[in-house]
Protein backbone atom coordinates (compact mmCIF):
# COMPACT_ATOMS: atom_id res chain seq x y z
CA UNK A 1 0.00 0.00 0.00
CA UNK A 2 1.86 2.93 -0.86
CA UNK A 3 -0.66 5.42 0.60
CA UNK A 4 -0.40 4.05 4.59
CA UNK A 5 3.34 4.41 5.28
CA UNK A 6 4.43 4.02 8.90
CA UNK A 7 5.17 7.44 9.71
CA UNK A 8 3.22 9.36 7.96
CA UNK A 9 -0.24 8.16 8.71
CA UNK A 10 -1.38 10.17 11.58
CA UNK A 11 -3.88 7.76 13.52
CA UNK A 12 -6.86 9.92 14.98
CA UNK A 13 -10.20 6.96 15.52
CA UNK A 14 -9.95 8.56 18.91
CA UNK A 15 -9.95 12.45 17.62
CA UNK A 16 -12.86 11.44 14.87
CA UNK A 17 -15.51 9.71 17.81
CA UNK A 18 -15.46 12.74 19.61
CA UNK A 19 -15.90 14.63 16.34
CA UNK A 20 -18.56 12.86 15.71
CA UNK A 21 -20.69 13.05 19.06
CA UNK A 22 -19.87 16.70 19.42
CA UNK A 23 -21.56 17.50 16.53
CA UNK A 24 -24.46 20.09 16.58
CA UNK A 25 -26.46 19.03 13.10
CA UNK A 26 -28.43 15.78 13.72
CA UNK A 27 -26.90 14.29 10.47
CA UNK A 28 -23.69 12.18 11.09
CA UNK A 29 -20.59 12.73 9.70
CA UNK A 30 -19.59 10.04 7.19
CA UNK A 31 -16.33 11.72 5.86
CA UNK A 32 -14.49 13.09 7.99
CA UNK A 33 -10.52 14.10 6.47
CA UNK A 34 -8.07 16.21 8.76
CA UNK A 35 -4.96 17.43 7.22
CA UNK A 36 -4.89 15.68 4.21
CA UNK A 37 -1.96 15.87 2.02
CA UNK A 38 -1.60 14.18 -0.82
CA UNK A 39 1.37 13.74 -3.24
CA UNK A 40 2.17 12.12 -6.64
CA UNK A 41 5.33 11.43 -6.78
CA UNK A 42 6.71 14.99 -6.30
CA UNK A 43 3.46 16.73 -7.52
CA UNK A 44 1.95 18.37 -3.97
CA UNK A 45 -1.71 17.43 -5.43
CA UNK A 46 -3.62 18.22 -2.28
CA UNK A 47 -2.84 20.25 0.14
CA UNK A 48 -3.89 20.19 4.27
CA UNK A 49 -7.54 19.57 3.37
CA UNK A 50 -9.87 19.30 6.07
CA UNK A 51 -13.81 18.31 5.02
CA UNK A 52 -16.59 17.06 7.04
CA UNK A 53 -19.10 15.19 5.25
CA UNK A 54 -22.76 14.46 6.19
CA UNK A 55 -24.87 11.51 5.51
CA UNK A 56 -27.85 12.12 3.23
CA UNK A 57 -26.53 14.81 1.86
CA UNK A 58 -25.27 15.76 -1.67
CA UNK A 59 -21.49 17.20 -1.51
CA UNK A 60 -20.62 18.96 -4.24
CA UNK A 61 -16.71 19.57 -5.41
CA UNK A 62 -15.88 22.07 -7.45
CA UNK A 63 -13.17 23.93 -9.29
CA UNK A 64 -10.87 24.03 -12.02
CA UNK A 65 -9.00 21.78 -14.36
CA UNK A 66 -6.37 19.91 -12.23
CA UNK A 67 -7.38 21.57 -8.72
CA UNK A 68 -7.26 18.25 -7.02
CA UNK A 69 -10.68 17.37 -7.18
CA UNK A 70 -11.24 13.99 -8.59
CA UNK A 71 -7.87 13.24 -6.65
CA UNK A 72 -9.73 13.94 -3.84
CA UNK A 73 -12.54 12.17 -4.41
CA UNK A 74 -10.37 9.22 -5.48
CA UNK A 75 -8.89 9.05 -2.09
CA UNK A 76 -12.36 8.82 -0.63
CA UNK A 77 -12.02 5.16 -1.71
CA UNK A 78 -8.93 5.26 -2.14
CA UNK A 79 -9.01 4.27 -5.66
CA UNK A 80 -6.41 6.79 -6.25
CA UNK A 81 -3.86 4.26 -4.89
CA UNK A 82 -4.25 2.45 -8.47
CA UNK A 83 -1.69 5.55 -10.05
CA UNK A 84 1.78 4.49 -9.21
CA UNK A 85 3.90 6.54 -6.54
CA UNK A 86 1.07 8.23 -4.59
CA UNK A 87 1.72 8.83 -0.67
CA UNK A 88 -0.44 10.64 1.52
CA UNK A 89 -0.33 11.72 5.14
CA UNK A 90 -3.54 13.29 7.22
CA UNK A 91 -6.30 10.87 7.94
CA UNK A 92 -9.86 10.87 6.40
CA UNK A 93 -12.25 8.89 9.27
CA UNK A 94 -14.85 6.75 7.28
CA UNK A 95 -17.52 6.39 9.87
CA UNK A 96 -14.69 6.57 12.70
CA UNK A 97 -12.62 4.69 11.40
CA UNK A 98 -8.96 6.03 9.70
CA UNK A 99 -9.36 4.64 5.58
CA UNK A 100 -5.90 5.68 5.02
CA UNK A 101 -4.96 3.34 8.34
CA UNK A 102 -2.90 -0.55 6.85
CA UNK A 103 -5.44 -2.04 8.58
CA UNK A 104 -8.61 -0.65 7.00
CA UNK A 105 -9.42 -3.62 4.38
CA UNK A 106 -9.74 -1.88 1.00
CA UNK A 107 -12.30 -4.13 -0.65
CA UNK A 108 -15.04 -3.30 2.63
CA UNK A 109 -14.68 0.06 2.00
CA UNK A 110 -15.26 0.25 -1.71
CA UNK A 111 -18.37 -2.00 -1.07
CA UNK A 112 -19.49 0.54 1.38
CA UNK A 113 -18.70 3.18 -0.69
CA UNK A 114 -19.63 3.00 -4.32
CA UNK A 115 -18.49 4.88 -7.27
CA UNK A 116 -19.55 6.02 -10.33
CA UNK A 117 -17.04 7.57 -12.55
CA UNK A 118 -16.56 10.10 -15.62
CA UNK A 119 -16.72 8.11 -18.54
CA UNK A 120 -19.47 5.34 -18.00
CA UNK A 121 -17.72 2.08 -17.57
CA UNK A 122 -20.30 -0.92 -17.79
CA UNK A 123 -18.70 -4.13 -18.29
CA UNK A 124 -19.06 -5.78 -21.95
CA UNK A 125 -21.61 -8.20 -20.37
CA UNK A 126 -25.58 -8.05 -20.75
CA UNK A 127 -27.34 -5.50 -18.57
CA UNK A 128 -28.84 -7.94 -16.47
CA UNK A 129 -24.95 -9.17 -15.75
CA UNK A 130 -23.76 -6.11 -14.84
CA UNK A 131 -26.20 -5.06 -12.25
CA UNK A 132 -25.61 -8.20 -11.02
CA UNK A 133 -22.10 -8.60 -10.78
CA UNK A 134 -21.38 -7.27 -7.54
CA UNK A 135 -23.86 -8.78 -5.85
CA UNK A 136 -22.61 -12.05 -7.59
CA UNK A 137 -19.25 -11.76 -6.88
CA UNK A 138 -19.88 -10.82 -2.90
CA UNK A 139 -21.87 -14.00 -2.48
CA UNK A 140 -25.39 -13.92 -3.76
CA UNK A 141 -25.87 -16.38 -5.80
CA UNK A 142 -29.62 -17.59 -5.44
CA UNK A 143 -31.25 -16.14 -8.86
CA UNK A 144 -34.52 -15.00 -7.79
CA UNK A 145 -32.51 -12.97 -5.23
CA UNK A 146 -30.40 -11.43 -7.91
CA UNK A 147 -33.08 -10.96 -10.09
CA UNK A 148 -34.60 -8.89 -7.50
CA UNK A 149 -31.86 -7.18 -6.50
CA UNK A 150 -31.66 -6.50 -10.70
CA UNK A 151 -35.07 -5.11 -10.92
CA UNK A 152 -34.63 -2.62 -7.77
CA UNK A 153 -31.43 -1.25 -8.76
CA UNK A 154 -32.41 -0.73 -11.96
CA UNK A 155 -35.35 1.29 -11.13
CA UNK A 156 -33.36 2.68 -8.23
CA UNK A 157 -31.63 4.13 -11.09
CA UNK A 158 -34.12 5.42 -13.08
CA UNK A 159 -33.53 2.87 -15.99
CA UNK A 160 -35.87 -0.08 -15.22
CA UNK A 161 -39.00 1.09 -18.23
CA UNK A 162 -35.80 1.13 -20.61
CA UNK A 163 -34.05 -1.56 -20.42
CA UNK A 164 -36.52 -4.32 -18.54
CA UNK A 165 -37.62 -6.28 -21.93
CA UNK A 166 -33.74 -6.02 -23.20
CA UNK A 167 -31.93 -7.18 -19.91
CA UNK A 168 -29.75 -10.38 -21.83
CA UNK A 169 -28.59 -7.62 -24.24
CA UNK A 170 -25.16 -5.72 -24.12
CA UNK A 171 -24.92 -2.94 -22.33
CA UNK A 172 -22.82 -1.53 -24.69
CA UNK A 173 -25.71 -1.43 -27.24
CA UNK A 174 -27.37 1.42 -24.58
CA UNK A 175 -27.13 5.19 -25.51
CA UNK A 176 -24.28 7.06 -22.96
CA UNK A 177 -26.97 8.02 -20.87
CA UNK A 178 -28.04 4.90 -20.35
CA UNK A 179 -25.14 3.63 -20.06
CA UNK A 180 -24.03 5.79 -16.64
CA UNK A 181 -27.60 4.67 -15.74
CA UNK A 182 -26.94 1.21 -15.94
CA UNK A 183 -23.07 1.81 -13.87
CA UNK A 184 -25.53 3.89 -10.92
CA UNK A 185 -27.55 0.60 -10.88
CA UNK A 186 -24.69 -1.84 -10.43
CA UNK A 187 -23.50 1.02 -8.15
CA UNK A 188 -26.96 0.61 -6.12
CA UNK A 189 -27.05 -3.25 -6.37
CA UNK A 190 -24.47 -3.66 -3.22
CA UNK A 191 -26.25 -1.13 -1.24
CA UNK A 192 -23.73 0.98 -0.18
CA UNK A 193 -24.01 4.21 2.02
CA UNK A 194 -22.17 6.51 0.11
CA UNK A 195 -22.02 7.09 -3.88
CA UNK A 196 -19.29 9.00 -4.80
CA UNK A 197 -19.09 10.42 -8.42
CA UNK A 198 -16.83 11.48 -10.32
CA UNK A 199 -17.77 14.07 -13.35
CA UNK A 200 -20.61 11.64 -13.86
CA UNK A 201 -22.22 13.84 -16.87
CA UNK A 202 -19.61 15.36 -18.57
CA UNK A 203 -20.23 12.91 -21.37
CA UNK A 204 -23.53 13.13 -21.70
CA UNK A 205 -25.92 15.29 -23.46
CA UNK A 206 -28.32 17.93 -21.80
CA UNK A 207 -31.17 15.44 -21.74
CA UNK A 208 -29.15 12.88 -20.16
CA UNK A 209 -27.72 15.00 -17.32
CA UNK A 210 -30.77 16.13 -16.86
CA UNK A 211 -32.18 12.91 -16.27
CA UNK A 212 -28.98 12.06 -13.60
CA UNK A 213 -29.52 15.23 -11.79
CA UNK A 214 -33.24 14.01 -10.87
CA UNK A 215 -31.62 10.53 -9.91
CA UNK A 216 -29.24 12.43 -7.49
CA UNK A 217 -31.91 14.10 -5.81
CA UNK A 218 -34.25 11.08 -5.54
CA UNK A 219 -31.25 9.05 -4.40
CA UNK A 220 -29.61 11.42 -1.57
CA UNK A 221 -32.90 10.42 0.27
CA UNK A 222 -31.35 7.07 0.90
CA UNK A 223 -27.53 7.32 0.34
CA UNK A 224 -24.61 9.84 0.86
CA UNK A 225 -23.25 11.63 -2.55
CA UNK A 226 -20.35 13.55 -2.92
CA UNK A 227 -20.20 14.74 -6.74
CA UNK A 228 -16.89 16.37 -8.37
CA UNK A 229 -18.16 18.46 -11.15
CA UNK A 230 -17.25 21.40 -13.21
CA UNK A 231 -20.09 22.52 -14.15
CA UNK A 232 -21.13 24.88 -11.69
CA UNK A 233 -24.63 25.41 -12.39
CA UNK A 234 -24.99 21.23 -11.39
CA UNK A 235 -23.35 21.88 -8.51
CA UNK A 236 -25.76 25.02 -7.52
CA UNK A 237 -28.90 22.69 -8.73
CA UNK A 238 -28.35 19.53 -7.03
CA UNK A 239 -26.18 19.80 -4.00
CA UNK A 240 -26.43 21.01 -0.04
CA UNK A 241 -23.27 21.69 0.58
CA UNK A 242 -20.09 22.93 -1.80
CA UNK A 243 -16.71 22.57 -1.51
CA UNK A 244 -14.73 25.04 -3.90
CA UNK A 245 -11.28 24.03 -4.32
CA UNK A 246 -7.95 25.36 -5.89
CA UNK A 247 -4.62 24.56 -6.81
CA UNK A 248 -4.97 21.70 -4.04
CA UNK A 249 -6.82 23.60 -1.37
CA UNK A 250 -10.04 23.56 -0.24
CA UNK A 251 -10.69 27.76 -0.83
CA UNK A 252 -14.09 27.68 0.65
CA UNK A 253 -16.85 25.01 1.97
CA UNK A 254 -20.30 26.08 2.96
CA UNK A 255 -24.30 25.65 2.13
CA UNK A 256 -24.63 25.82 -1.60
CA UNK A 257 -26.53 28.80 -1.54
CA UNK A 258 -24.53 30.29 0.43
CA UNK A 259 -21.07 29.74 -1.79
CA UNK A 260 -22.92 30.38 -4.66
CA UNK A 261 -25.02 33.82 -3.15
CA UNK A 262 -22.68 34.92 -0.68
CA UNK A 263 -18.78 33.39 -0.87
CA UNK A 264 -17.27 34.58 1.85
CA UNK A 265 -13.71 34.58 0.20
CA UNK A 266 -12.49 36.60 -3.27
CA UNK A 267 -11.27 33.76 -5.44
CA UNK A 268 -14.60 31.80 -5.00
CA UNK A 269 -16.19 34.90 -5.93
CA UNK A 270 -13.78 34.97 -8.89
CA UNK A 271 -14.78 31.53 -9.59
CA UNK A 272 -18.20 31.18 -9.52
CA UNK A 273 -18.81 34.57 -11.69
CA UNK A 274 -16.73 33.07 -14.90
CA UNK A 275 -13.37 35.34 -14.07
CA UNK A 276 -11.54 32.30 -14.60
CA UNK A 277 -11.55 28.55 -14.39
CA UNK B 1 -3.54 37.84 -47.85
CA UNK B 2 -0.42 37.32 -50.71
CA UNK B 3 -1.39 40.75 -52.51
CA UNK B 4 -2.09 42.69 -49.37
CA UNK B 5 0.91 42.16 -47.75
CA UNK B 6 3.38 41.84 -50.39
CA UNK B 7 2.86 45.58 -51.46
CA UNK B 8 4.60 46.14 -47.66
CA UNK B 9 7.65 43.89 -47.93
CA UNK B 10 10.41 44.44 -50.23
CA UNK B 11 11.45 41.17 -51.71
CA UNK B 12 7.67 40.26 -52.52
CA UNK B 13 6.93 37.55 -53.80
CA UNK B 14 3.34 36.20 -55.08
CA UNK B 15 2.81 33.05 -53.67
CA UNK B 16 -0.37 32.19 -55.28
CA UNK B 17 1.22 33.02 -58.66
CA UNK B 18 4.10 30.65 -57.68
CA UNK B 19 1.90 27.52 -56.59
CA UNK B 20 0.09 28.08 -60.13
CA UNK B 21 3.07 27.62 -61.79
CA UNK B 22 4.26 24.64 -60.05
CA UNK B 23 0.98 23.28 -60.48
CA UNK B 24 1.88 23.32 -64.53
CA UNK B 25 4.90 21.43 -63.86
CA UNK B 26 2.79 18.56 -62.09
CA UNK B 27 1.58 16.76 -64.97
CA UNK B 28 4.01 13.92 -64.55
CA UNK B 29 3.40 14.07 -60.92
CA UNK B 30 -0.21 13.45 -62.35
CA UNK B 31 0.75 10.56 -64.15
CA UNK B 32 2.57 8.70 -61.26
CA UNK B 33 -0.64 9.00 -59.04
CA UNK B 34 -2.60 6.99 -61.05
CA UNK B 35 0.47 4.70 -61.72
CA UNK B 36 1.58 4.07 -58.44
CA UNK B 37 -1.41 2.40 -56.97
CA UNK B 38 -1.32 -0.45 -60.07
CA UNK B 39 2.13 -1.09 -58.80
CA UNK B 40 1.24 -1.23 -55.33
CA UNK B 41 -1.78 -3.69 -56.57
CA UNK B 42 0.15 -5.82 -58.36
CA UNK B 43 3.00 -6.06 -55.11
CA UNK B 44 0.32 -6.70 -53.20
CA UNK B 45 -1.62 -9.24 -55.10
CA UNK B 46 1.90 -11.96 -55.28
CA UNK B 47 0.70 -13.21 -52.02
CA UNK B 48 -2.88 -14.16 -52.75
CA UNK B 49 -1.15 -15.39 -56.91
CA UNK B 50 1.22 -17.30 -54.88
CA UNK B 51 -1.63 -18.99 -52.63
CA UNK B 52 -3.72 -19.70 -55.50
CA UNK B 53 -0.48 -20.95 -56.92
CA UNK B 54 0.11 -23.42 -54.46
CA UNK B 55 -3.14 -24.46 -53.75
CA UNK B 56 -3.69 -25.23 -57.71
CA UNK B 57 -0.54 -27.33 -57.78
CA UNK B 58 -1.85 -29.15 -54.96
CA UNK B 59 -4.92 -30.21 -56.38
CA UNK B 60 -3.61 -31.19 -59.90
CA UNK B 61 -1.17 -33.08 -58.51
CA UNK B 62 -3.24 -34.67 -56.00
CA UNK B 63 -6.41 -35.99 -58.55
CA UNK B 64 -3.27 -37.71 -59.45
CA UNK B 65 -3.22 -39.80 -55.76
CA UNK B 66 -6.96 -40.20 -55.63
CA UNK B 67 -7.09 -41.68 -59.26
CA UNK B 68 -5.17 -44.57 -57.85
CA UNK B 69 -6.15 -44.56 -54.46
CA UNK B 70 -9.61 -43.91 -53.57
CA UNK B 71 -10.46 -41.14 -51.45
CA UNK B 72 -12.12 -42.98 -48.77
CA UNK B 73 -9.99 -45.42 -48.64
CA UNK B 74 -7.07 -42.42 -47.98
CA UNK B 75 -9.17 -41.15 -45.72
CA UNK B 76 -10.21 -44.17 -43.78
CA UNK B 77 -7.21 -46.25 -43.99
CA UNK B 78 -5.38 -46.73 -40.54
CA UNK B 79 -2.41 -48.26 -42.29
CA UNK B 80 0.66 -46.45 -44.21
CA UNK B 81 3.04 -48.46 -45.67
CA UNK B 82 4.22 -46.50 -48.81
CA UNK B 83 7.46 -48.40 -49.53
CA UNK B 84 6.43 -51.89 -49.21
CA UNK B 85 5.46 -54.55 -52.00
CA UNK B 86 2.03 -53.97 -51.46
CA UNK B 87 2.06 -50.18 -50.81
CA UNK B 88 -1.33 -48.93 -48.34
CA UNK B 89 -2.18 -45.35 -48.18
CA UNK B 90 -3.97 -44.59 -45.58
CA UNK B 91 -3.89 -40.90 -43.45
CA UNK B 92 -5.44 -42.07 -40.21
CA UNK B 93 -1.39 -42.53 -38.83
CA UNK B 94 -0.36 -39.14 -40.17
CA UNK B 95 -3.44 -37.59 -38.91
CA UNK B 96 -3.55 -39.27 -35.47
CA UNK B 97 0.08 -38.24 -34.99
CA UNK B 98 -0.26 -34.69 -36.16
CA UNK B 99 -3.35 -34.10 -33.64
CA UNK B 100 -1.56 -35.70 -30.95
CA UNK B 101 1.51 -33.78 -30.84
CA UNK B 102 -0.45 -30.48 -31.57
CA UNK B 103 -2.76 -31.57 -28.30
CA UNK B 104 0.13 -32.06 -26.31
CA UNK B 105 1.66 -29.03 -27.61
CA UNK B 106 -1.66 -26.92 -26.50
CA UNK B 107 -1.82 -28.75 -23.00
CA UNK B 108 1.62 -27.47 -21.98
CA UNK B 109 1.31 -23.70 -23.78
CA UNK B 110 -2.61 -22.98 -22.75
CA UNK B 111 -2.19 -22.75 -19.16
CA UNK B 112 1.46 -21.38 -19.15
CA UNK B 113 0.27 -19.07 -22.08
CA UNK B 114 -2.65 -17.39 -20.35
CA UNK B 115 -0.65 -17.28 -17.11
CA UNK B 116 1.86 -15.50 -18.05
CA UNK B 117 -0.42 -13.18 -20.15
CA UNK B 118 -2.17 -12.55 -16.92
CA UNK B 119 0.71 -11.76 -15.44
CA UNK B 120 1.87 -9.57 -17.54
CA UNK B 121 -1.04 -8.01 -18.44
CA UNK B 122 -2.55 -7.60 -14.68
CA UNK B 123 0.33 -7.97 -12.01
CA UNK B 124 3.86 -6.50 -13.67
CA UNK B 125 4.78 -3.10 -13.61
CA UNK B 126 5.20 -1.44 -16.77
CA UNK B 127 8.80 -1.68 -16.09
CA UNK B 128 9.11 -5.30 -15.86
CA UNK B 129 6.90 -5.54 -18.67
CA UNK B 130 8.85 -3.58 -20.84
CA UNK B 131 11.63 -6.32 -20.00
CA UNK B 132 9.73 -9.74 -19.73
CA UNK B 133 8.27 -9.33 -22.84
CA UNK B 134 10.53 -9.07 -25.89
CA UNK B 135 12.31 -11.78 -23.89
CA UNK B 136 9.22 -13.93 -23.99
CA UNK B 137 9.12 -12.90 -27.61
CA UNK B 138 12.77 -14.11 -27.91
CA UNK B 139 11.52 -17.82 -27.15
CA UNK B 140 9.64 -17.07 -30.66
CA UNK B 141 12.38 -16.44 -32.73
CA UNK B 142 14.69 -19.51 -32.21
CA UNK B 143 14.62 -21.47 -34.99
CA UNK B 144 12.92 -24.71 -34.78
CA UNK B 145 15.73 -27.08 -35.63
CA UNK B 146 17.37 -26.07 -32.39
CA UNK B 147 14.10 -26.89 -30.64
CA UNK B 148 13.80 -30.52 -32.56
CA UNK B 149 17.48 -31.16 -31.37
CA UNK B 150 16.72 -30.05 -27.89
CA UNK B 151 13.66 -32.49 -28.13
CA UNK B 152 15.83 -35.04 -28.97
CA UNK B 153 19.26 -34.79 -27.04
CA UNK B 154 17.53 -33.30 -23.79
CA UNK B 155 13.78 -33.98 -23.10
CA UNK B 156 14.05 -37.16 -24.36
CA UNK B 157 16.45 -38.40 -21.99
CA UNK B 158 14.84 -36.67 -19.55
CA UNK B 159 11.36 -38.03 -20.08
CA UNK B 160 13.04 -41.43 -20.34
CA UNK B 161 14.87 -41.18 -17.10
CA UNK B 162 11.63 -41.06 -14.94
CA UNK B 163 9.32 -43.04 -17.25
CA UNK B 164 11.69 -45.68 -19.11
CA UNK B 165 8.85 -46.91 -21.03
CA UNK B 166 9.33 -43.98 -23.21
CA UNK B 167 10.93 -45.18 -26.52
CA UNK B 168 13.77 -43.09 -27.97
CA UNK B 169 11.79 -41.56 -30.71
CA UNK B 170 8.51 -40.62 -29.23
CA UNK B 171 5.29 -38.04 -29.48
CA UNK B 172 5.47 -36.60 -26.11
CA UNK B 173 8.29 -35.29 -25.88
CA UNK B 174 8.50 -33.53 -29.47
CA UNK B 175 4.75 -31.97 -28.02
CA UNK B 176 6.24 -30.66 -24.97
CA UNK B 177 8.61 -28.89 -26.82
CA UNK B 178 6.11 -27.77 -29.48
CA UNK B 179 4.19 -26.47 -26.48
CA UNK B 180 7.46 -24.45 -25.46
CA UNK B 181 7.66 -23.00 -28.74
CA UNK B 182 4.13 -21.74 -29.21
CA UNK B 183 3.62 -20.26 -25.24
CA UNK B 184 4.83 -16.79 -26.59
CA UNK B 185 2.38 -16.96 -29.17
CA UNK B 186 -0.38 -17.57 -26.57
CA UNK B 187 1.16 -15.31 -23.89
CA UNK B 188 2.12 -12.06 -26.52
CA UNK B 189 -1.56 -12.11 -28.40
CA UNK B 190 -3.62 -12.88 -25.05
CA UNK B 191 -1.50 -10.43 -23.05
CA UNK B 192 -2.19 -8.02 -25.85
CA UNK B 193 -5.78 -9.05 -25.89
CA UNK B 194 -5.94 -7.69 -22.17
CA UNK B 195 -4.20 -5.11 -22.35
CA UNK B 196 -6.90 -3.61 -24.57
CA UNK B 197 -9.31 -4.62 -22.37
CA UNK B 198 -10.15 -0.32 -21.37
CA UNK B 199 -9.13 0.50 -17.91
CA UNK B 200 -12.04 1.84 -16.45
CA UNK B 201 -13.70 -1.55 -17.13
CA UNK B 202 -11.36 -2.61 -14.09
CA UNK B 203 -11.82 0.12 -12.24
CA UNK B 204 -15.26 -0.08 -12.03
CA UNK B 205 -15.09 -3.67 -11.07
CA UNK B 206 -12.39 -2.77 -8.27
CA UNK B 207 -14.57 0.38 -7.06
CA UNK B 208 -16.73 -2.42 -6.06
CA UNK B 209 -14.63 -3.73 -3.79
CA UNK B 210 -13.54 -6.78 -5.90
CA UNK B 211 -10.37 -8.03 -5.74
CA UNK B 212 -7.43 -7.51 -8.26
CA UNK B 213 -7.78 -11.62 -8.99
CA UNK B 214 -11.40 -11.49 -8.85
CA UNK B 215 -11.64 -8.76 -11.15
CA UNK B 216 -9.08 -10.29 -13.66
CA UNK B 217 -11.03 -13.77 -13.88
CA UNK B 218 -14.46 -12.22 -14.03
CA UNK B 219 -13.76 -8.99 -16.07
CA UNK B 220 -11.01 -8.82 -18.09
CA UNK B 221 -10.48 -12.44 -19.14
CA UNK B 222 -13.99 -12.47 -20.52
CA UNK B 223 -13.56 -9.38 -22.13
CA UNK B 224 -10.42 -10.34 -23.44
CA UNK B 225 -12.25 -13.73 -24.24
CA UNK B 226 -12.07 -13.49 -28.35
CA UNK B 227 -8.51 -12.71 -28.36
CA UNK B 228 -7.30 -15.36 -25.85
CA UNK B 229 -9.26 -18.21 -27.67
CA UNK B 230 -8.03 -16.85 -31.41
CA UNK B 231 -4.35 -16.85 -29.76
CA UNK B 232 -5.17 -20.66 -28.71
CA UNK B 233 -6.22 -21.35 -32.66
CA UNK B 234 -3.28 -19.95 -34.11
CA UNK B 235 -1.17 -21.59 -31.58
CA UNK B 236 -2.76 -24.70 -32.40
CA UNK B 237 -2.33 -24.01 -36.63
CA UNK B 238 1.05 -23.25 -36.06
CA UNK B 239 2.11 -26.42 -34.15
CA UNK B 240 0.01 -28.32 -36.75
CA UNK B 241 2.57 -27.12 -39.14
CA UNK B 242 5.55 -27.49 -37.20
CA UNK B 243 7.58 -29.82 -39.24
CA UNK B 244 11.52 -29.94 -37.50
CA UNK B 245 10.89 -30.69 -34.24
CA UNK B 246 8.39 -33.68 -34.91
CA UNK B 247 10.99 -35.17 -37.66
CA UNK B 248 13.64 -35.51 -35.51
CA UNK B 249 11.86 -36.26 -32.22
CA UNK B 250 9.45 -38.62 -33.12
CA UNK B 251 11.00 -40.65 -35.85
CA UNK B 252 9.24 -41.55 -39.09
CA UNK B 253 7.47 -45.22 -37.79
CA UNK B 254 4.19 -44.83 -39.11
CA UNK B 255 2.01 -46.05 -35.80
CA UNK B 256 -1.39 -45.75 -35.93
CA UNK B 257 -1.37 -45.67 -31.51
CA UNK B 258 -2.69 -43.89 -29.06
CA UNK B 259 0.21 -44.89 -27.18
CA UNK B 260 2.16 -41.34 -26.47
CA UNK B 261 5.59 -43.17 -25.76
CA UNK B 262 5.98 -44.31 -29.05
CA UNK B 263 7.35 -42.88 -32.34
CA UNK B 264 4.45 -41.45 -34.53
CA UNK B 265 4.33 -39.19 -37.63
CA UNK B 266 2.94 -36.14 -38.39
CA UNK B 267 1.67 -34.81 -41.82
CA UNK B 268 5.15 -32.31 -42.19
CA UNK B 269 6.87 -35.11 -41.09
CA UNK B 270 6.00 -37.54 -43.27
CA UNK B 271 6.68 -34.68 -46.56
CA UNK B 272 9.96 -34.34 -45.51
CA UNK B 273 10.43 -37.96 -45.03
CA UNK B 274 9.36 -38.39 -48.45
CA UNK B 275 10.15 -35.61 -50.51
CA UNK B 276 13.52 -36.38 -49.21
CA UNK B 277 14.98 -38.02 -52.62
CA UNK B 278 13.18 -41.61 -52.28
CA UNK B 279 10.04 -41.23 -54.29
CA UNK B 280 10.49 -41.39 -58.06
CA UNK B 281 7.95 -38.36 -59.93
CA UNK B 282 5.16 -39.83 -61.30
CA UNK B 283 4.67 -42.59 -58.59
CA UNK B 284 1.98 -43.07 -56.35
CA UNK B 285 3.99 -42.48 -53.35
CA UNK B 286 5.67 -39.56 -55.03
CA UNK B 287 1.47 -38.10 -55.51
CA UNK B 288 0.70 -38.82 -52.09
CA UNK B 289 2.97 -36.37 -51.16
CA UNK B 290 0.60 -33.75 -52.70
CA UNK B 291 -2.51 -35.77 -51.06
CA UNK B 292 -1.01 -35.11 -47.36
CA UNK B 293 0.38 -31.44 -48.41
CA UNK B 294 -3.26 -30.77 -49.47
CA UNK B 295 -4.72 -32.56 -46.19
CA UNK B 296 -2.06 -30.39 -44.17
CA UNK B 297 -3.07 -27.08 -46.12
CA UNK B 298 -6.88 -27.74 -45.11
CA UNK B 299 -6.14 -28.21 -41.70
CA UNK B 300 -4.42 -25.22 -41.05
CA UNK B 301 -6.48 -23.37 -43.10
CA UNK B 302 -9.30 -24.57 -41.41
CA UNK B 303 -7.51 -23.29 -37.99
CA UNK B 304 -6.91 -19.75 -39.38
CA UNK B 305 -10.39 -19.16 -40.60
CA UNK B 306 -11.95 -20.48 -37.24
CA UNK B 307 -9.48 -17.75 -35.53
CA UNK B 308 -10.70 -15.03 -37.21
CA UNK B 309 -14.61 -16.26 -36.99
CA UNK B 310 -13.87 -16.08 -33.38
CA UNK B 311 -12.26 -13.04 -33.18
CA UNK B 312 -15.39 -11.89 -34.79
CA UNK B 313 -17.76 -13.36 -33.42
CA UNK B 314 -17.23 -12.67 -29.76
CA UNK B 315 -15.33 -9.61 -29.94
CA UNK B 316 -16.71 -6.87 -27.30
CA UNK B 317 -16.70 -3.41 -28.59
CA UNK B 318 -16.09 -1.34 -25.69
Amino acid sequence: MSMATDNKVQIEVSNNHTTTENNTTQKRVVYDTKNLNLWYSENHALKDINLEMKENEVTAIIGPSGCGKSTYIKTLNRMVELVPGVSTTGSIAYKGNNILDKAMNVEDLRTRVGMVFQKPNPFPKSIYENVAYGPKIHGIKKKALLDDIVEKSLRGAAIWDEVKDRLNENAYGLSGGQQQRICIARCLAIEPDVILMDEPTSALDPISTLKIEELIKELKQKYTIIIVTHNMQQAARISDRTVFMLNGEVVEFSETDQLFSNPKDKRTEDYITGRFG
Amino acid sequence: MAKSSGSNLNSAVNVSELIAENKKKKSINNYMEKLVPAILFLLASITVLTTIGILYTLISQAVHFFMEIPILDFFTGTELKPLSQNPEFGILPLLNGTIFSSLIAILVAGPIGIMSAIYLSEYASDKLRRILKPLLEVLAGIPTIVYGFFAFTFVTPLIRSIWPQVEATNILSPGIVMGVMIIPMIASLSEDAMTSVPNGIREGSLAMGTTKLETTIKVVIPAAFSGIMASFVLAISRAIGETMIVTIASGSSKNFTFDLTQSMQTMTAYIVEVSGGEAPAGSTLYYSLYAVALTLFVFTLIMNLLAKYISRKFREEY
